[in-house]
């Protein structure tokens, strides 16, 4: 690890001691167009990476276009004017460099990673697609693109035990046109009916300067950077602004699913509503997932798989993204047992977690692990980047370590009991996958406590 | 903790002066059209490792990065699973036992108190390795230590301990019946290893063998393996190899060895190199896709032909830009990603291309990968082909040494084979050095054709008589009853 910027915070994992607050400089350029350009120095080894975030995800589409944001992520490697198809790939090979995209409902993110002698490039790139790809896409780069998503489709979904239950259980838990219930990866139906008319709109609604915030992280000169940023992405025009509509509230009623699936052990999915990241109690829900699932002696892994013997293994998590968020419990039956008496025994826990705050020990444990974790997360230059671009997207300010770290820190056992109490024992999902033939271990519909 | 202790690398400094001095004069024009010109990569550079023995004979490699106050260390012991010998399993499921509670404390008080530290403990076994790693802040090193010690010398291995994580076991081993991609792995080395070869089981081990896994058993199975003249510690991070030295020697000094060592037992089989192209196939009625594994066995790792394999598979199946990968995905449009790699392992492992393709195009699929085949062994590849291969594995090195994890984690990686790091700097040489010629010919040696063993998982319904039809060769069925008995 080479994050000098962390060297103050890095120390700080004996327990509730005071810190030195934890800086990573960044400067903040926007240029006339409206891309926001963030830099941050790290020159401990001699590598680059950029990060380009265009806000617009699956949370964008429309239903009935679902898997669109995403088809579109795939769909930026297929070539622009001055670096055709493959030139991507290509170029970026071989300079030594990697590089990649993924999708989420919230915004589509491009990274390239190299040694630093690949910088120009690697921005030359991101540039032109940015600026000169519409005009080169045509019907059969989408067709294409449409086939391998589907096949991503298949292999991750469709062809996974279990790979059906995600897709099922977020349509229950938003409600209908709930920007969050629909998978990111779309229906094979919507990737079907994509047109390239579809694309092209997309592209001039969501893919413009103004819409995208571009991290160049490691062993640079903002100067330069900020002159090589300008003179690549300078002439792209600004876009029209972008309006977002705000879902409605909701509440989760009781709902109960059963799904058939080709494995050997039945799995339960419960899901309440959370709430949206950052805000106010998004930290102690996720201290209340560590608690319940997070290390071998938190409780729901202690009570389920240790001390009952009912489960192979259990995971609580905190699901929370910019508009919304739930919250998840999931655990797989051992051999022999329902999805009955897991529920129950998950149900008893949460009723003890409400009933009194965690304990000191256990507090202290959550807060500890979760800094660790998220200090080895940003050994990487390139995790560093990521996290820039996230916070600024979410936050407005991309140096917001410190105060998410503050966040977790200021977490009290009664914050944590409330939570629980406040989102947890009110209408949830519950979505039952059962091997075929054998519904009789789905979880059935709980009585009202 | 002062700023000032960090320095960047010099090499660092140069570059970035590369990278900005033709920005500091006027802008010259700037022509798009034209792909950036590079300047020179950074020169990969190697960190110096230095190498001792502590008294207790283990081994001891150090690389001082004192640019963090974060310490990783990583403790080896030759041999992971190929000393199962007569019980599958033993070495993977040892590794998982000794943070099942030792010393005084058991496994919750185990893992409250790493978390406490910030520490993270994990332990596992390959083949040929078990491997305890321990990553910590500097100020709580002492304090974690004494936890590791304990979990590596006094593993308490109670009855009932072992009984659960056993049954966690066999539940595990069930499910991997769902999965289409272990099944036609468990399929491939079933018929390329023979009977009593090591590489032909699971790692997992089988159900039989895990039923009878009890303390006694495990507790000789540490007693015979985890020993210090078997033993490397390699730490990097922010301490100096003095310290280390002290460190390590309170806590490890009196490691007593119990039990008789445990040995590999003798390979006396090799794998079976096909003399024939030969089918097997295994059915999973309704899934979405077909799991394809198309392969031989392969070279040991010290093989003189390492550097020119690499580039070849690079080419082959190893990047984004690779024929198989241009070929079934972006040209066809079968897959979301196909991709081809060796293992490297002491004794010679195998060679596969694989790909999870769409159900109706498993035969064209196939027809694909042996076109692949065909061009990689029969034509010698371009010479920008080439070129980006090579630069792509060369420039790519210095960025497998950023962390503390990866630069102990390339340490270790390369002992197993008793080469030093510095050795990243031949094998920079090396890559550099290959040529198409040698790229045909390494393809020649280890891309198998005529002598292939070819795999698929997928619903035989739909996609046998297809496959048949291709005259590949000999096709047999294998049920997942078959795969998954002891």
């Amino acid at each position: 690890m080479r994050f000098r910027t962390l060297v103050v915070a890095l120390a700080l994992s004996a327990p509730l001691q005071a810190q030195g607050p934890l800086r990573v400089p960044v400067s903040v350029d926007t240029l006339p167009n409206g891309l926001t350009l963030i830099v941050h120095e790290d020159h401990s080894v001699p590598v680059v990476t950029t990060n380009v975030w265009y806000h617009v995800g699956s949370g964008d589409e429309k239903v009935g276009r679902t898997g669109f944001a995403h088809l579109f992520e795939h769909l930026m490697f297929m070539g622009s004017k001055n670096a055709p198809y493959p030139q991507f790939d290509r170029l970026l090979e071989a300079a030594g460099a990697n590089n990649n995209g993924s999708t989420n409902p919230d915004r589509t993110n491009y990274y390239e990673s190299g040694p630093v002698s690949s910088l120009p490039l690697m921005l030359w790139l991101e540039a032109d697609r940015l600026g000169w790809m519409l005009e080169t896409m045509d019907e059969p780069k989408v067709d294409l693109q449409r086939d391998v998503v589907k096949n991503e489709r298949r292999q991750s979904y469709e062809n996974q035990p279990y790979g059906m239950a995600y897709e099922n259980l977020v349509a229950a838990i938003y409600p209908q046109g709930h920007p969050y219930s629909w998978s990111t990866i779309g229906s094979m139906a919507d990737l079907s009916a994509a047109s390239l008319e579809d694309v092209k709109d997309f592209f001039r609604t969501y893919y413009t300067p103004n819409n995208a915030t571009i991290v160049v992280a490691g062993a640079v000169k903002t100067d330069s950077v900020r002159a090589l940023v300008r003179q690549m992405f300078g002439e792209i025009p600004r876009g029209p602004a972008i309006e977002r509509p705000k879902p409605a509230p909701f509440t989760i009623r009781d709902t109960t699913i059963v799904l058939e699936d080709r494995v050997q052990l039945p799995r339960v999915y419960l899901a309440w509503h959370g709430v949206a990241e950052y805000s106010t109690d998004d930290a102690a829900l996720d201290i209340a997932s560590y608690i319940l699932s997070g290390a071998r002696n938190s409780r729901l892994t202690q009570a389920l798989v240790f001390e009952r013997e009912l489960a192979t293994g259990v995971s609580a998590f905190n699901s929370s993204k910019r508009l919304d968020g739930d919250f998840q419990v999931v655990a797989t039956a051992r051999p022999g047992h329902g999805l009955d008496t897991l529920v129950r025994v998950i149900d008893a826990e949460l009723r003890r977690l409400a009933s009194q705050p965690p304990t000191a020990r256990e507090l202290e444990q959550a807060k500890n692990a979760i800094e660790a974790q998220f200090l080895n997360s940003l050994e990487f230059v390139s995790a560093k980047a990521d996290r820039l671009n996230s916070y600024y997207y979410a936050t407005g300010t991309p140096d917001y370590f410190q105060r998410d770290l503050d966040r977790y820190r200021a977490v009290t056992a009664a914050d944590v009991q409330r939570v629980v109490r406040q989102y947890l024992l009110t209408g949830r999902v519950t979505l039952s996958v059962v091997p075929q033939g054998r519904t009789a271990l789905a979880a059935t519909p709980r009585v009202t406590q | 903790m002062s700023r000032a202790r960090i320095l960047p690398l010099a090499t660092a400094v140069a570059l970035v002066a590369l990278v900005a001095a033709p920005l500091a004069a006027q802008q010259p024009a700037f022509d798009r059209t034209r792909a950036p010109s590079l300047g020179a990569a950074p020169a990969l550079t190697v960190p110096a490792v230095r190498s001792s023995r502590l008294d207790n004979g283990a081994a001891l490699r150090v690389v001082e990065q004192r640019e963090l106050p974060l310490v990783h260390i990583t403790l080896q012991f030759a041999g992971g699973g190929r000393l199962d010998n007569d019980t599958p399993g033993l070495a993977s499921f040892a590794a998982l036992m000794i943070r099942e509670g030792a010393g005084t404390r058991d496994a919750n008080a185990l893992q409250a108190e790493l978390a406490f530290l910030g520490a993270t403990l994990n332990s596992g076994a390959d083949w040929d390795n078990t491997t305890v790693t321990l990553r910590v802040a500097r100020r709580n090193l002492e304090a974690a230590l004494d936890l590791m010690a304990d979990v590596v010398l006094r593993p308490t291995f109670r009855e009932a301990d072992v009984r659960r994580q056993r049954d966690l076991r066999l539940a595990s081993l069930l499910q991997q019946q769902d999965q289409p991609r272990t099944l036609a792995t468990m399929a491939f080395n079933q018929a390329l290893f023979p009977a009593g070869h090591p590489y032909r089981r699971s790692l997992g081990g089988d159900s039989l063998a895990t039923t009878k896994l009890d303390s006694a058993t495990v507790r000789a199975f540490h007693d015979g393996a985890y020993r210090a003249a078997r033993a490397t510690f390699t730490v990097v991070g922010d301490v100096g190899e003095a310290e280390v030295r002290t460190l390590l020697s309170r806590r490890f000094g009196t490691w007593a060895a119990r039990g008789a060592e445990r040995r590999p037992a003798p390979v006396l089989a090799t794998p079976v190199r096909s003399a024939e192209r030969r089918v097997i196939l295994v059915d999973k009625p309704g899934a979405a896709q077909s799991v394809i594994i198309i392969g031989a066995p392969g070279l040991e790792r010290t093989t003189p032909d390492y550097a020119a394999i690499q580039v070849m598979n690079t080419i082959l199946g190893g990047s984004f830009s690779s024929r198989l990968m241009s070929n079934l995905r972006e040209t066809k449009g079968y897959t979301y990603g196909a991709s081809s790699g060796f293992e490297w392992r002491p004794l010679p492992g195998a060679f596969r291309a694989s790909s999870d393709v769409r159900t109706n195009v498993t035969d064209s699929s196939l027809v694909e990968f042996f076109k692949e085949i065909a061009a990689i062994r029969d034509t010698p590849v371009d010479a920008d082909e080439l070129d980006r291969a090579k630069a792509y594995i060369a420039l790519g090195l210095p960025g497998d040494l950023e962390s503390t994890a990866q630069i102990a984690g390339q340490i270790t990686a390369l002992s197993l084979f008793n080469l030093p790091l510095t050795w990243l700097e031949e094998y920079d040489r090396a890559v550099r050095a290959v040529t198409a010629a040698d790229v045909q010919r390494v393809a020649r040696r280890v891309v198998p054709q005529d002598a292939a063993t070819i795999v698929v998982v997928g619903d035989l319904s739909l996609v046998r008589a297809g496959i048949e039809a291709l005259n590949l060769g000999p096709v047999s069925v294998v049920t997942v009853e078959e795969l998954t008995r002891p």
